[in-house]
């Protein structure tokens, strides 16, 4: 018998713990693919955010650090400049990434830290509950906007791609959706190609996937990736923002 | 060996190169801006690393990064940015990461001032961050001391993964004393096996981690760090007794405080008083066997510190109410004469 499907090489052989419908399962897996096409696992260190991927060093079979709410591209600093030949990732959720941890991103993209950098994008914080996040769209309803975010209160949505695209730092800024198989080989595309990026040294990469959360949008998980590709996008276009000049690496 | 008239910050930054320092990341702080200074023009030349960070947050967190990644690293800092660099220590210590902290302490609370300071005793010797933690914390008296115990807080920090602190002050930092940078002989350390340095072929992932959802196994991290503790406790302590033989009066004090109050001492011994310095070199563990070699013949003690008194209080603990302690303070960069505190000597005799 012919095998069509096996799990990627730089995945470990353990349960989920993501809720069903979840994007970040196969977010992993698409990293891992590429991680395995590349070759590139026993040189590569992750670091795992708080929030749902916390426990991203359970799944991804390669040398990973669990850092302090949103100093992932901090810590993933510290492990470049001490080791610039070695991979090195950070896998980021919008609380992450876009609230707690804003200062250190800006930095990382603006000094063009040569890592890659996931961002998981489900306008939600996840594992703390559901409540209202940076990318959280106005009118939505979570824990902490229970009457929908009003900007007049709670202010706007934060396109982190177009915010990083002012910096003169980073080589490649992209954003997709994982609704459908189209968006998710795309996206697999523009992760293998942040990691060339940095495999070229050519510094700071970020691919942003807007991702459903059925479980604290409080919808079916089929519903959740509707929502993603009718109201999500609207607000945050899919797109590559930039790249490296001289196209392919 | 030649001696060499240095700065503190500055003999600091090249003690902790010759120590073998590989990585240092910081953010610009009064009064400790020469080490980084003096880091940002060696390290590029000497095949280290240098990094001004965003933030004293990001400096710590890329200090874990790197000290994760099996480097010999170092952040230096001054109070209100060791304040901010509390929660990756608390990281640090829960992921046993070595790693070697600064504090060439300023007054405060607060923004404060930019004059020398004791006052980050508390915060130094019981943690600072959240969790049951410690780090080490040693207290140099002078510039050559400062050289001496970089070496030793990079060995430590090895030796027992655990983060190291430098608890220094701006006179300290600032003052110009003649320093030998002595040639010493590596000391034999454990290999970093635990380091993410990519698999490399290694058969498991290393995971640098503090995370423990089952409270069983928390538990069981939390016992295993005390266990540690415990034996720095026991092996680690270090002091100095000056003019001790025959005291019945003791003053205790650390770090520059310990130089003014020798010469008040020495000033009381002209007078016949018999009294003696002790004087913490390491602030956790603390000395408490100083005091057990004292205590049979001490009448009393007086607490010498820049602080409204903090280590008056582990001096209590050591005395264990067997003898009374009194307490003599100056703040917000305000430094005691050695007049002054020969003063308070006197009257630590009329009281006992």
């Amino acid at each position: 018998m012919k095998l069509v499907f096996e799990r990627p090489k730089s995945l470990q052989l353990t349960k989920t713990h993501y809720c069903p419908g979840c994007g970040h399962g196969t977010i992993h897996r698409l990293v891992a693919e590429v991680m395995d096409e590349l070759n590139i696992k026993e040189k590569t260190i992750g670091v795992a955010p708080v929030g749902c991927a916390v426990l991203a060093y359970n799944y991804f079979d390669c040398d990973m650090q669990q850092a302090a709410h949103g100093r992932a591209p901090a810590v993933a600093t510290g492990i470049k400049r001490a080791l610039p030949d070695r991979v090195v990732f950070t896998y980021q959720g919008d609380g992450d990434l876009a609230a707690i941890g804003t200062a250190e991103i800006i930095h990382a993209a603006a000094r063009s830290e040569n890592i890659t950098v996931v961002f998981v994008n489900n306008a939600i914080y996840g594992m703390t509950g559901g409540q209202m996040a940076p990318t959280t769209l106005i009118g939505q309803r979570t824990e902490t906007s229970p009457y929908g975010r009003d900007p007049k209160l709670a202010g706007y949505p934060i396109r982190v791609c177009e915010m990083l695209a002012t910096l003169d730092g980073p080589s490649f800024l992209a954003r997709v959706e994982l609704t459908d198989v189209k968006n998710i080989n795309r996206a697999k595309s523009y992760l293998k190609k942040a990691f060339e990026i940095q495999l070229a040294g050519k510094g700071f990469s970020l691919v942003e996937i807007l991702s459903p959360c059925p479980t604290n949008w409080g919808m079916r998980p089929v519903d959740a990736v509707d929502w993603v590709r009718k109201e999500m996008v609207k607000v945050f276009p899919p797109g590559v923002f930039k790249e490296p000049k001289e196209g392919n690496v | 060996m030649e001696k060499i008239l240095m700065k503190g910050n500055e003999a600091l930054a090249e003690a902790a190169i010759r120590a073998g320092c590989q990585c240092f990341f910081g953010y610009p702080i009064t009064p400790q801006s020469e080490l980084p200074a003096y880091l940002a023009r060696e390290m590029p030349k000497r095949g280290g690393v240098f990094l001004q960070a965003e933030s004293e947050v990001a400096a710590i967190n890329i200090v874990y990064g790197a000290a994760g990644a099996g480097a010999r690293v170092m952040t230096s800092s001054s109070s209100p940015g060791i304040s901010l660099k509390q929660e990756g220590i608390s990281y640090l210590c829960g992921a046993e990461l070595p790693c070697v902290i600064v504090n060439i302490m300023r007054g405060g609370p607060g923004l404060g001032d930019i004059q020398p300071a004791q006052s980050d005793y508390f915060q130094a010797t019981r943690g600072g961050g959240h969790g049951d933690y410690r780090t080490i914390v040693l207290a140099p008296a002078s510039v050559q001391e400062l050289v001496d115990l970089v070496y030793d807080a990079f060995d430590l920090a090895d030796m027992y993964r655990n983060p190291v602190l430098i608890l220094g002050d701006g006179i300290l930092g600032q003052m110009m004393e003649p320093v030998v940078f002595k040639e010493r002989p590596a000391r034999e350390l454990p290999p970093k096996t635990w380091a993410t340095t990519g698999k490399m072929g290694r058969q498991k992932p290393n995971v640098i981690n503090s995370l423990y959802l089952d409270p069983v196994q928390l538990e069981e991290h939390n016992r295993k760090l005390q266990r540690k503790y415990q034996e720095i406790e026991e092996k680690e302590a270090r002091w100095e007794i000056l003019n001790g033989d025959d005291a019945e009066y003791f003053v205790v004090a650390y770090g520059i405080c310990a130089r003014i109050a020798h010469a008040a001492v020495e000033m009381a011994r002209q007078e016949g008083i018999k009294v003696g310095l002790i004087r913490p070199i390491t602030l956790w563990p603390y000395p408490k066997k100083a005091f057990e070699e004292v205590l049979s013949r001490a009448k009393a003690f007086l607490t010498v510190e820049l602080s409204c008194g903090q280590m008056v209080e582990d001096v209590k603990l050591s005395v264990d109410g067997r003898a009374p302690v009194y307490f003599y303070g100056r703040t917000g960069g305000m430094v005691p004469t050695a007049e002054e505190i020969f003063r308070e000597i006197t009257k630590m005799r009329g009281h006992s």
